[in-house]
């Protein structure tokens, strides 16, 4: 049996109080570091129960343009990998708790050392792990090392993963599933939701792991709606919006840049934590 | 690497599409059915023979193949002039593979023509493409033209503006050209942007990818069907001079002109090999040559030699030439240097630009800026080759689209 993380802890938690949990992901450094940690404390304010945040890289090629455009920004910002990891160091001084994964791609990891990577970011509090481009066929890349490392690896599953493929996602992945709830990339498009509640029931035929579903969320009804069918809801590109429609016309923060996050989110969370009611 | 010596330089990749510890299949879950079953729509697609005629066929009657491989006799005079001048009798006798006169004017169109009879096979009705210099999207949707399939190429917004003449060729051609406005706006770009249609649109679209780079099967696909350069090299050598050549030379963007004509001959231990990378502005400066820039990474679908900083986030790559302006390079190169079978070396722009004048002169053949980096190491190495050393260059492009990026630069000299 693994080593509970945070990430396991919660969704037991979730559990016991019979909702589903709100999973937001913004861009480490998006749009300066001293920003961005603000924001991940007021996400947890406003009812984030996990926190997914995005390892910059210039060549996002899984991404939509709200989130290409906020790794740009936060490259521009001065951020890195190393940086990134001192920015979850710092969040966790005052959250011993929240669950954190971050999401990105391979090549920063892989230029940083796996090993290495791997000692950081436990050492940083980082529960889980999301990279885009590790498919199963090169789990001995990272994923394998990862859970050695007791940490998650959180495989994404999509449309276009059948029965015959989905044992092959399923193995090795840990902390939860996360569902693509479109083919395309993130923020573009809005899901059919019957077909949603289908896949989801799909995958949990085939395994125990909580499911979050992520990709079109785009406002609290949309995450209502989702919050029906999963055990958890994803929600990226419109929380990078927002914080981008606050900012100035240089890319800086303006001076309501956390708050209008927060308060977008706390939306969210309320669309979530009401769709038990609507389901009860 | 004694074991690859013992066996071959011709076996890779793997199964899991490897080349030593390059190649792999680095792409996110929504495009790994679709390349799995590409994968096997390729394996049993190569060894069909009808698959195999209808493809020959095109090659022949469409392309207009083989390509002759010519004796270039005034450029063979003119190295053993150096030679002479430094009191050195050698010079060797240089040969041309003509890629250039193929249709549409690269070697490219040899490998959209089969990625295209592939798509066909697996029903797919709509083609995307990246490209750089605009070659690889004219190949494609030049074929596209002649299936009737519709066909959106990728480009970024910079090369748009710096290869009109090609996007007006395209247009013509009944294609769209899409021009991407994200990251630096250039090739790698282009490519991150048609990934993302592809994971957008994945029943009906087809990805044909232009170079010998990618996630497997594309390194080897692209590879197999740009082989025939190597092959008849081979066959036209052994007739006009009864034995093999000893030495190749190809320039490398992505490289997949290089691995068509190196691979048939990577076994042969008394065949010399060179690739020759864009050195832009110096490899101090800015420039293109990630073997010797660069180091192992992962982009685009395969670990390979990248160029980046120390965070691992991807560079920009610079040349004159569009079409080798990439910051990475096929995985079975990166491979093939490691294992010390291919030597890799570069060309700087205006070391490019002198051999494409020199050419033209010489040989009243326009090449590509993109060959004329092969070229430029070609006239400096050939002089102190004995004179029956028989070298081989591959003119893997006709320089029509590159005379206002020449005259321009011209113009600043």
């Amino acid at each position: 049996m693994e080593i509970a993380t945070r990430i396991d802890r919660r969704f037991k938690e979730l559990s016991g109080e019979g909702r589903a949990g709100l999973v937001t992901f913004v861009m480490a450094g998006d749009p300066d570091l001293a920003t961005s940690l603000e924001i991940l404390h007021a996400l947890v304010r406003a009812g984030a129960d996990i926190l997914e945040v995005g390892m910059p890289f210039t060549d996002p090629m899984a991404d939509g343009p709200a989130i290409q455009a906020a790794g740009l920004r936060a490259l521009n910002a001065g951020t890195t990998l190393r940086k990134t990891l001192e920015m979850i160091t710092s969040f966790r001084k005052s959250d011993e708790t929240t669950p954190i994964i971050l999401m990105g791609y391979y090549n920063p990891i892989y230029v940083f050392g796996v090993e290495a990577f791997l000692v950081a970011a436990k050492a940083a509090g980082v529960d889980g792990l999301i990279v885009v481009d590790l498919p199963p066929e090169e789990d001995q890349e990272l994923c394998l090392p990862a859970r050695t490392a007791g940490l998650n690896f959180i495989r994404l599953a999509t449309p276009t993963t059948d029965d015959a493929r989905l044992p092959a996602v399923l193995t090795n992945t840990s902390g939860f599933l996360y569902y693509v709830s479109i083919t395309g990339i993130t923020g573009a498009g809005v899901p059919d939701y019957g077909k949603v509640a289908d896949a989801v029931a799909a995958i949990k035929a085939h395994t125990n792991l909580p499911v979050a579903v992520g990709f079109g969320v785009k406002n609290a009804e949309s995450a209502r709606t989702i919050a029906r069918h999963a055990d958890a809801v994803v929600v990226g590109s419109s929380i990078v919006e927002t914080l981008r429609k606050s900012l100035d016309t240089e890319g800086r923060a303006g001076p309501d840049s956390v708050t209008v996050v927060e308060k977008f989110v706390e939306e969210l969370a309320e669309g979530v934590r009401t769709a038990i009611a609507a389901s009860a | 690497m004694p074991q690859e010596s013992l066996n071959s330089y011709r076996s890779g990749p793997d199964e899991r599409g490897h080349f030593g510890i390059f190649g792999g299949r680095f792409v996110a879950e929504t495009l790994m059915p679709l390349i799995l079953d590409l994968e096997n729509h390729y394996e049993v697609a190569r060894v069909d023979p009808a698959f195999k005629a209808e493809l020959s066929y095109l090659l022949t009657h469409y392309v207009g193949r083989p390509s002759p491989l010519y004796f270039a006799e005034r450029l063979t005079e003119h190295v053993r002039e150096v030679a002479a001048r430094a009191g050195d009798a050698g010079g060797a006798k240089i040969y041309f593979k003509r890629e250039e006169l193929n249709h549409t004017g690269a070697h490219k169109i040899n490998n959209v023509l089969g990625q295209i009879l592939l798509a066909r096979r697996m029903g797919k009705t709509r083609i995307i493409a990246e490209t750089g210099a605009g070659q690889h999207g004219v190949a494609t949707a030049t074929a596209c033209a002649r299936f009737g399939l519709e066909c959106v190429i990728y480009m970024g917004a910079v090369d748009v503006e710096r290869q009109k003449p090609n996007v007006f060729r395209m247009n013509l051609l009944g294609a769209k050209v899409v021009p991407v406005q994200s990251g630096a706006r250039t090739l790698k770009d282009a490519m991150n942007e048609a990934l993302r249609d592809w994971v957008t649109n994945v029943s009906d679209t087809f990805y044909c990818i232009g170079t010998a780079a990618g996630p497997h099967p594309y390194p080897a696909m692209v590879r197999d069907f740009q082989c025939i350069i190597g092959e008849e090299t081979r066959t036209q050598m052994m007739a006009s001079e009864g034995r093999l050549p000893d030495s190749l030379f190809a320039c490398i963007g992505g490289g997949s002109n290089a691995i068509g004509l190196f691979h048939p001959f990577l076994d042969e231990p008394g065949v010399e090999i060179f690739g020759v990378e864009a050195a832009g502005f110096g490899l101090d400066k800015k420039h293109a040559a990630s073997l010797a820039g660069g180091r192992p990474g992962v982009l685009h679908g395969n670990r390979t030699y990248l160029l980046m900083d120390e965070d691992g986030q991807i560079e920009e790559g610079h040349s004159i030439s569009a079409g080798l302006d990439y910051p990475g390079i096929g995985p079975e190169h990166a491979w093939l240097k490691e294992s010390g079978r291919v030597t890799y070396l570069s060309a700087r722009d205006d070391e490019a630009l002198q051999a494409f004048q020199l050419c033209a002169r010489l040989e009243g053949i326009i090449p590509a800026l993109e060959p004329a980096h092969a070229l430029a190491r070609v006239v400096e190495i050939a002089p102190l080759k004995p004179r029956d050393h028989l070298m081989v260059v591959n003119i893997s492009g006709r320089g029509d689209k590159d005379i206002f990026t020449v005259a321009e630069h011209l113009e600043g000299i």
